[in-house]
């Protein structure tokens, strides 16, 4: 499966546009990490823990995403894009969408 | 009394370790970025034809900042007489520079030379809506362009 944020392939034509997928998912982060989270933001710096989490949540919602492609019979998706909101203290959720393609090599 | 002690006392906590975090931070920030000067990120959406050949994959990198104390007092206290909130501006800028790097790091990995259509996206995590600001989140993604292996 070919994930690019670019709406076209190099070297691949596409044959079938089969709409949009999508993939979202809500993350919280356990309470002892958000102790630590609060305890650097009296000292600054990054939070490893939330940046690991984040990419995780990310991962998962790129998975469900080619999960729908599949089922659609696609071989490729273009034009991802990311989307992160926090809907409520301590969960955010991620949300990748893009449009799944049929491509074939030129 | 205690109170005032207790701020004071986080203020200079904040202050000293923030200005050595940051300070550290930018000093690996533009080692790293000599190490992949030579590697082109580029925010155009369609990628020249001579690259048809190349393979193409997406690319991520992610960051997450917090403020320091001293950070969120200055920046509360520059809003009263606006204007440029310098504390806020390092802080996203080191984020901003931090993500497009690990998403450097990510292309060498897979031998990309360039990436295509770059987006950044920032949001605001943990946040606690009295205090303002709690840390940011900031993620830079691509396509990179993995040259054919000859």
């Amino acid at each position: 499966m070919l994930i690019s944020n670019m709406e076209v392939i190099p070297g691949k034509r596409i044959t079938h546009h089969l709409g949009m997928v999508q993939g979202s998912t809500v993350r919280a982060k356990h309470a002892g990490r958000d102790i630590m989270a609060g305890f650097k933001n009296i000292f600054g710096g990054e939070l490893k823990g939330y940046t690991e989490l984040l990419s995780e949540s990310r991962d998962e919602a790129i998975d469900r995403l080619k999960q729908q492609a599949i089922a659609l019979g696609a071989n490729a998706v273009v034009n991802v894009r990311f989307s992160t909101s926090s809907i409520a203290a301590g969960a955010s959720e991620i949300f990748v969408y893009g449009t799944a393609v049929m491509v074939e090599d030129r | 009394m205690i109170e005032l002690i207790v701020f004071l006392v986080l203020l200079g906590l904040g202050y000293t370790f923030g200005r050595l975090a940051e300070a550290r931070h930018y000093r690996s920030i533009k080692e790293r970025e000599q190490l992949y000067r030579s590697m082109t990120l580029i925010p155009i959406r369609v990628p020249p034809p001579e690259l048809l050949k190349h393979d193409s994959t997406l690319v991520s990198g992610n960051v997450v900042i917090s403020v320091d104390y001293f950070k969120t007092i200055a920046a509360s206290l520059r809003n009263l007489f606006g204007g440029r909130v310098g504390a806020y501006e390092s802080l996203l800028d080191r984020a901003r520079r931090e993500a497009a790097l690990r998403m450097q790091e990510e292309a060498r990995k897979l031998g990309a030379e360039t990436i295509y259509n770059v987006k950044y996206e920032t949001s605001r995590i943990g946040e606690n809506a009295a205090k303002g600001l709690g840390s940011v989140e900031v993620l830079a993604y691509g396509t990179a362009l993995i040259p054919p292996t000859a």
